[in-house]
């Protein structure tokens, strides 16, 4: 594969959904003087952050208090988040949600010209900001539409990063693909940002587009950097049976019912009572989201749910909230349910079964975004930082992408204006190098291993040992289907030689991402033996802080991969039972 | 019993390799909860790996994946095989652009006017953070918000006939996300972006066939935000001649 060498800049930045524009425009202020970069595999506004549709939370009025906030997401995190990191996170929370309505985006409002806040599960009072039901297409586009003023950011629209250069245990740019050409190049920069999301996508039944392939995770996990907490995949409790498209946590926000097939609110029968009319913070159908996922495999147990050609269900009945609220606050879960169900929730209730929606675990860093590698940076879903420990609040994503995006982009434009200029011969080595691996491994190997087919197993063994339930027979076995599926792997072959545009070669960098990205998920879940948050082990049903009340890390090596831990900080909230 | 299939007439274009676009068909599982991207990707993960398109979101908010289905630009994720039964289904890349290879299209046009356009918030001085929040009330977010609506999909480029005839029109979409700024009570970038609009390529290159409305997948009616930005440029135009002091406001 050819290819040029030419891209030098301060900050090099991999994905531009929201985290990684929030990292370029903070780097941006913190100097004028940097380069910037973004370099996506997409465009920066088809990003996953687009998807994203309940709000994004901050304390922003005087019955709040960031205490309550920081207690509200320790508790939600099942006491597995880094009680700093939650502190410095909600105090920095509301200056970024004002800083993006300063951007122009448009939250919804209160009469008096104010930023509206909602009910959210796991939260005690309305805090969650939101732009109708799609808060994250607004604050994507609001982003990146603000991002274009900069002329110091340059991007890399449709690049796909291969590899992380490292030069003596310095990271200074990655390889990456130019997907319009084909063409293999080096792109250095002093300091490198991974905003690259998370992994859905290594399950076969999720919220997350086709582009979270855990890719910026797989970069910083092959150079060394470990992941943290990958056993906790949060499954969200409502996503549509077939499509896995997801009917946001605002529907019941706003006082959404769920239903058995008797039409009986289920939650009232796991400690989550007393149903009432109007919505209850942390109550019924505003617990969170691990607890409602379980609730629903509970009744499916009991013989309570629907049965359905994409299996067992029960009802999201918005019918009591009007045809007028419903227009107003949640038009695009009607879109949704009208185009890819066939139901009108004013008249009908939708159909909901739990879905995997996020990854609590990802790149290791420190409360400023720093890896343990140099030079190294990651936010958002990729990170982990941690404020969401063994479960996340819903709405308190978008918040973290913005606060620690911003964290990111301060802390390597900082790193960069210390640094010298990257060292342009060992690079060329390294892209080098590269280039003959992407050729050999892939574009002239002649295996016969079909991509779609080692997905698929893969994607199978994930929701055979990995789902809401879990216990060591089972995860154990998807742990050795996935060793073999690295094997197999290693015999891909593609039909599509072609330098133009090569989605096939994609599919493939993004398979060996998410091989990586689902070890490290399924070997972490077999060793945390106790039952926390999302991570719930029928063998193991109690939380056991003596021996688990610590981080794991996943480290990369040729074989399953080598599992540590870290300490988790208390500062204010000492361990109690987590209880709604 | 054997499984009813539907057959898709695909645009196939291998630069280097094909001097014209060609079409290949492919007969696909026909499954009534199947939109036209799942049998795209079902051709590309089962018969021919090296077919080529974009998709991600298949939730209709991304905009990755715009086509022409039977002749109509469409979002693939949200056109479903039994509204084209029994077939053929004819797939082709977005019309008006550049296509890269097989169903994928450039963007750089786009881009740059949505650049040009200036679609950011303006303002003669930035309140600082700590200041709080402009006001807004729900008139004013009213006012502005269906513009702002728009996923980048370019099935409104797709459908222009001007675009396809002028390729320096601006654009509905661009248009549109400019005028949704210039309607923002926010905003004061009006000045700054309306000569940008009244240029020989602007608003006034747009006759007003209204198939960019038709089309917009989100309800953004950017033949709409054309046809005001006209009247808002010709009273401009008018104070400015009229007016003693130039019509300023």
């Amino acid at each position: 594969m050819p290819g040029n060498d030419a891209h030098q800049h301060d900050v090099l930045i991999i994905g531009g959904g929201g985290a990684g524009l929030r990292a370029a425009i903070a780097a941006v202020e913190e100097s004028g003087r940097l380069s910037i970069a973004v370099l996506s595999k997409v465009y920066p506004m088809r990003s996953h952050t687009v998807s994203a549709e309940g709000g994004a939370a901050a304390v922003m009025r005087d019955n709040d208090s960031l205490d309550t906030h920081a207690k509200d997401t320790i508790f939600g995190s099942d006491f597995l988040a880094d009680q700093d990191v939650v502190e410095a996170f909600v105090k920095e929370a509301p200056g970024q949600m004002i800083q993006l309505e300063h951007w122009g985006c448009p939250w919804s409002r209160d009469p008096d010209g104010r930023v509206s806040v909602r009910p959210f599960g796991g939260m005690t009072v309305n805090r969650t900001l939101y732009a109708a039901d799609k808060t994250g297409f607004h604050m994507l586009h609001a982003l990146f539409q603000t991002s274009l003023k900069y002329d110091s950011i340059v991007r890399y629209d449709e690049w796909f990063a291969t590899s992380l250069l490292v030069e003596d245990g310095r990271v200074c740019g990655v390889a990456a693909v130019n997907v319009h050409d084909g063409t293999v190049s080096a792109i250095t920069a002093k300091a490198v940002i991974l905003c690259t999301g998370g992994g859905g996508r290594v399950f076969p039944f999720t919220t997350n587009a086709a582009i979270k392939t855990g890719d910026g995770m797989a970069l910083a996990y092959r150079a060394g950097a470990p992941l943290k907490d990958m056993e906790f995949v949060q499954y969200h409790p409502t996503g549509l049976p077939g499509t896995g498209i997801l009917i946001t946590e605002a529907a019941r926000g706003e006082g959404g019912h769920l239903k058995n097939k008797d039409g009986y609110r289920y939650l009232q029968d796991y400690g989550l009572g007393p149903p009432t009319d109007k919505p209850v913070h942390r109550k019924m159908e505003l617990g969170p989201r691990d607890i409602l996922s379980r609730c629903h495999m509970q009744e499916y147990q009991k013989g309570r749910t629907f049965e359905g050609p994409h299996g067992h269900y029960v009802h999201l009945d918005l019918r009591h909230l009007g045809e007028k609220l419903i227009d107003k606050n949640l038009p695009f879960v009607r879109e949704l349910a009208k185009n890819y169900v066939g139901i009108d929730p004013v008249y009908e209730p939708i159909p909901v079964r739990p879905v995997v929606h996020y990854m609590m675990g990802g790149i290791s860093t420190d409360i400023n975004a720093k890896t343990p590698l140099e030079g190294l940076y990651a936010a958002g879903e990729a990170a982990c930082v941690s404020i969401n420990g063994a479960n996340r609040l819903g709405s308190n994503s978008l918040t973290e992408l913005l606060v620690f995006g911003a964290r990111a982009g301060r802390s390597a434009a900082r790193h960069a204006l210390e640094r010298p200029a990257v060292k342009s011969n060992p690079v060329a080595q390294l892209v080098s190098d590269e280039r003959k691996r992407l050729d050999s491994r892939f574009l002239r190997a002649d295996g016969r291993e079909r991509i779609a087919d080692i997905r698929e197993a893969m994607q199978k063994a994930m929701e055979d040992g990995c789902g809401i339930y879990r216990e060591r027979a089972s995860m154990e076995a998807t742990c050795k289907i996935l060793r073999e599926l690295r094997g197999r792997f290693a015999r891909i072959g593609l039909s599509d030689r072609d330098a133009v545009f090569n989605t096939e070669l994609i599919a493939a960098l993004e398979l060996d991402s998410m091989l990586d990205v689902a070890e490290a998920v399924a070997n972490s879940a077999l060793l945390r033996e106790e039952s926390r948050g999302s991570h719930t082990r029928t063998d193991f049903p109690k939380r056991d802080d003596a021996r688990f009340l610590k981080h794991s890390l996943a480290y990369r090596t040729p074989d399953a991969p080598r599992i540590d831990y870290l300490p988790v900080t208390i500062t204010r909230w000492p361990p109690e039972e987590r209880k709604y | 019993m054997t499984e009813e299939t539907i057959t898709l007439e695909v645009t196939r274009y291998r630069p280097g390799h094909d001097r014209e676009p060609r079409t290949e068909s492919f007969s696909v599982p026909y499954r009534k909860d199947w939109v036209v991207l799942d049998a795209l990707n079902h051709i590309k993960d089962r018969v021919d790996g090296s077919l080529t398109y974009r998709w991600s979101c298949r939730m209709g908010v991304c905009g990755s994946c715009g086509m022409m289905v039977n002749g109509v630009p469409k979002l693939t994720c949200s056109a479903f095989l039994r509204d084209y039964h029994p077939g053929p289904i004819r797939v082709e890349p977005l019309a008006n652009f550049p296509v890269i290879r097989d169903l994928v299209v450039a963007l750089d046009d786009f881009l740059e006017k949505l650049r040009r356009v200036k679609p950011w918030l303006i303002r003669e001085t930035e309140k600082p953070v700590a200041e709080g929040e402009y006001r807004q009330t729900p008139a004013q977010l009213d006012a502005y918000k269906q513009f702002s609506m728009c996923i980048n999909c370019m099935l409104c480029y797709a459908a222009c006939p001007v675009y396809g005839l002028a390729p320096a029109f601006v654009g509905p979409a661009a248009i549109a996300l400019a005028y949704r700024y210039n309607l923002d009570s926010r905003d004061e970038g009006y000045r700054v972006r309306e000569p940008i609009l009244s240029d020989s390529v602007g608003v006034w290159e747009c006759t007003f066939v209204g198939e960019c409305s038709v089309v917009c997948p989100k309800g953004v009616d950017p033949a709409a935000a054309i046809q005001r930005s006209k009247v808002a440029g010709a009273k401009d135009w008018a104070m400015s001649v009229l007016m003693p002091w130039g019509g300023r406001k």
